[in-house]
This record gives structure tokens, sequence and C-alpha cells, in this order.
């Protein structure tokens, strides 16, 4: 059973109300309000910090996120068809996806330079294995039916990419895409911290060092407001559009 | 239009054993066997599927079009009716017109999960032969119908057989009658590895009854 919507209502306003409660007892800069954050972030937005911040870090995590995808599901699905590619690479994987995301980080600083495309190309690297391990999953689950079927009625390359094999593994580009995005996001704050000039990340940097909590805080808030409306706005849409046919057949079932 | 010509030891395959065989236009032929024996294996060569069998055991015609109709329906479950008929290139008159040869007019934008066992399947024979097939695959077409069903489906396919006098036919079936009605040859299958242990036209038993070819297969297989 369901639980009725105004459950979902409960907890956060709770948390809210708390911190408050805390807040005004403790009288302390290091406990903003939930009122002097408010404020911070009116203020950041209308110095227009805010939104030039907030647009190079979603530049930064679209740019990432897509190469970690174009590289990561080619290289899941080419591993999760041939048995010598998921040898000849499994153990790089292994390697890669224990490797702490700070080591690449500082390591390409280190050798690059602190530049753009090093605190791109550090993202990619720490996500390129998870969105491969997540595809060759979806691509040893290919059902080889209807591939024959495909064989025998001589689909086109492109027909079996787009209609045999994208709809199979679209529920593993869906969760790539979401342990992505959560991923990417909190790595691209941490080579904007150590290595760059703009971004959430930078802007994170400097309220540390003067302890202005209020405007970590307040940069936190947008940041995650911006996150659920990707979620809501792109993500769950697409999900239902991309997976009507499976719900055709449990209600047949 | 089709040579089987697989040998056992050469081929090293694990199931089909020695096969020699042809098959021409308008050859109506049902495969029988015991169970698992190997002729869903056999069907898959002939239809080009089996890597260990080369053009030189499977010699087939030059741009021989073969329909398969699987045990399973196999219509991508993500497509309607309609688009899996259009996927392998039917148009859009023709693919109305098969649909309502196989009774299914009313269902061209459903997708398949929705359609009942035997909706799906004539669903996936109207697309076997939306490619125009000079070869038609059959693959126990009748299995899990009850009798109703599977004898709607005997008269579709003989329908569909006399209006494409050239085209050929390999069913695979375990029961007799499936053969009286619409085979003018049979293929029986047996060992292992599995051999054709006879391949012999209908009209040599032209009066046999179905009664009669199983016992005849009886005999066979004891």
């Amino acid at each position: 059973m369901k639980p009725p919507r105004w459950t979902y209502w409960i907890m956060l306003p709770l948390a809210v109300v708390l911190w408050a409660a805390i807040a005004a007892t403790l009288e302390t800069p290091l406990l903003p309000t939930p009122s002097a954050v408010l404020d911070s972030l009116w203020q950041s937005l209308q110095s227009g910090e805010l939104q030039q911040h907030l647009g190079v870090t979603l530049r930064r995590v679209l740019i990432s996120f897509v190469l970690a995808m174009l590289l990561g599901a080619l290289l899941g699905v080419w591993m999760g068809r041939s048995a010598l590619a998921n040898a000849l690479f499994d153990p790089l994987l292994v390697l890669f996806l224990n490797l702490p995301a700070l080591v690449t980080i500082i390591l390409l600083y280190v050798w690059f330079g602190l530049v753009e495309a090093a605190a791109v190309l550090a993202v990619v690297i720490n996500k390129v294995p998870n969105v491969a391990v997540t595809l060759r999953e979806g691509a040893r689950s290919l059902d080889p039916r209807l591939e024959q079927m495909a064989q025998v009625y001589a689909f086109s390359r492109w027909q079996q990419l787009a209609d045999v094999w994208l709809p199979q593994l679209f529920p593993y580009l869906m969760a790539a895409t979401r342990g992505g995005l959560a991923l990417i996001w909190k790595i691209v704050l941490v080579v904007e911290l150590l290595g760059r000039s703009d971004g959430i990340g930078f802007q994170l940097h400097m309220a540390f060092q003067v302890f202005d909590v209020a405007s970590i805080l307040a940069y936190s808030l947008a940041f995650i407001a911006v996150v659920q409306l990707i979620e809501l706005a792109l993500l769950q849409p697409l999900e239902r559009r991309a997976s009507r046919w499976r719900a055709v057949g449990v209600q047949h079932a | 239009m089709l040579e089987l010509q697989i040998d056992g030891r050469t081929s090293g395959h694990p199931i089909l054993g020695a096969i020699t065989a042809r098959v021409a236009e308008g050859d109506r032929i049902c495969l029988l066997g015991p169970s698992g024996v190997g002729k869903t294996t056999l069907l898959n060569a002939i239809a080009g599927l089996d890597r260990r069998l080369g053009e030189r055991m499977i010699k087939r015609s030059s741009k021989l079009r073969v329909g398969y109709l699987f045990q399973e329906h196999r219509l991508l479950p993500w497509r309607s009716v309609r688009q899996n008929l259009a996927m392998v290139g039917a148009r859009n008159d023709e693919i109305d017109r098969l649909l309502a040869e196989v009774g299914l007019a009313e269902v061209a934008e459903a997708l398949p999960d929705q359609l009942s066992l035997g909706m799906a399947r004539r669903a996936a024979l109207a697309r076997s032969l939306a490619i125009k097939p000079d070869l038609l695959l059959l693959d126990e077409p009748f299995a899990s119908l009850d009798p109703d069903r599977a004898a709607e489906l005997r008269n579709l396919i003989t329908r569909l057989l006399d209006a494409h006098p050239r085209m050929a036919m390999i069913c695979v079936t375990h029961d007799a009658r499936d053969a009286d009605q619409l085979a003018n040859r049979l293929w029986y299958l047996d060992g292992a590895p599995a051999e054709l242990q006879w391949d012999q036209p209908l009209t040599a038993v032209a009066s046999a009854s179905a009664s009669r070819i199983s016992e005849q297969l009886r005999r066979l297989s004891v």
C-alpha cells in the first residue's frame, strides 16, 4: 500500500523547524538561521554571482557527463559483447574503480597544470569505469533470441542499434545517468575547490576560508534545487516515455 | 533453392550429424522427430543462424529469402504490430493486407505484449510473410495453443500456402495430424548426432491417414 501523500511533507519541514530552533538558541554565526541563509541566497542572486558560478559548474558537469557516458557506454557494451575485450580491460576497470577521485584530480593538476581540460578529464576518468560496469551488465543481458530474429530479417546496423539494443539497454543507461549525475556533481565541486577560480566549488572554498556558513548553505541549497529540477523536468519524463511498453505487459499479465 | 550436405564428422557439430537433403519450390515439408533431437537446431542452421555450419554444408540459392516463425513470437515488445512489420521492410498497404489475412487488422497498433499467445503468433507469422519469403520456416507453430486455436491456425497456414504455391515450407511439429494437413513431404530426424532417418514424399502414402503416419513414425523410432 502506498502511504498518503502528506507523509512526504513531514520530515523536511520538521528538519527546518529543528534547525531554526537550534540556530535561534545558540545565536552563533557558525550556525545561521534559515532566514539568514535565504538572505544570503537572495544577495548572491541579486549580485548575479550565484547564476554565474552555477552556470560555470553546470557547464563542467554537462561536458564531463556527456563525455563519460559516451566513452563508458562504448567501453561497457564492447566488454559485455566480447570476452576478449573484457579480459583485456577488466583489470584496468578494477584499478580505476578503486582509484580515489582525489588522487586522479591531484595527479592531473600536477601533470597538466590548473587548466580546464585537466579538470574535466579528471571527472571523466572518475566516472567512465562506473558507466562501463553498468553498461557491461546491460550488454550481457541483451536477448540473444531477438538478435537471431534481427539476423534472419536482415536488420540494418542502425535498426539493430536503435530498435533492438537501445530499448534493452535503456534501463542501464538510466541507472548510469542517475548515479552518474550524482557522482559527477560531487567530483566537479572538488575539482573546482582544488584548482579552478570559478564555479560553486570555488565559491564554497572562499566561504570556507572566512567561515561564512550562510553562503555555504545557500550555495548548497541552490545546487540541490537544480539537481532536483533536472531529475523532475528531464530524467523522469524521459524514463516514463521510454518504458511505456513495459507497463503494458504487466497489465496484461 | 536449398541443399543440405551436412557431414557430422567434418563439421564437428555437437548436435547435427549426417544430413543430406534438397528443398525445391513448392515443397511442403513437415520435420518430425523426438523432443530435443535437434529439430530447432536444424531450422536455425537452415536460416543461417549456425556459424558452425558454413556455405559448403548449407547451400542456399542466391537471394533466397527466408521467413522464420520462431517458437516464441520474437516481436519487438516496444514496437506496435504495425511497426514490427514495417521493420522488415513491408509497406503500409502490404501491412494492412497481411494483418487482415491473419485476422489482426483490429490490433495493428497494439503492442505485442497486449496480444494473446495465439494472436502474437499470427502477428509473427504475418511478419515472416511480409518479406515475401521463398522459404518459410515454422517452429512448432501449434504448440501451447488450445485445440480450437491450433486448428484455426492450421487452416490459416493452409490457406496462406495455397495462396503462395511457389513458396517452400519446413514445419517442425510433433503431431502427425499437422503433417497430414500441411505437408507433401516428411522428414524424420533422430539419433545422436541427429541424422535424417527418413525423407519421403507424402504422395507415396497419399491415402495415409494421420494414424498411419504416426504408426509408421512409431515403427521407425523403435
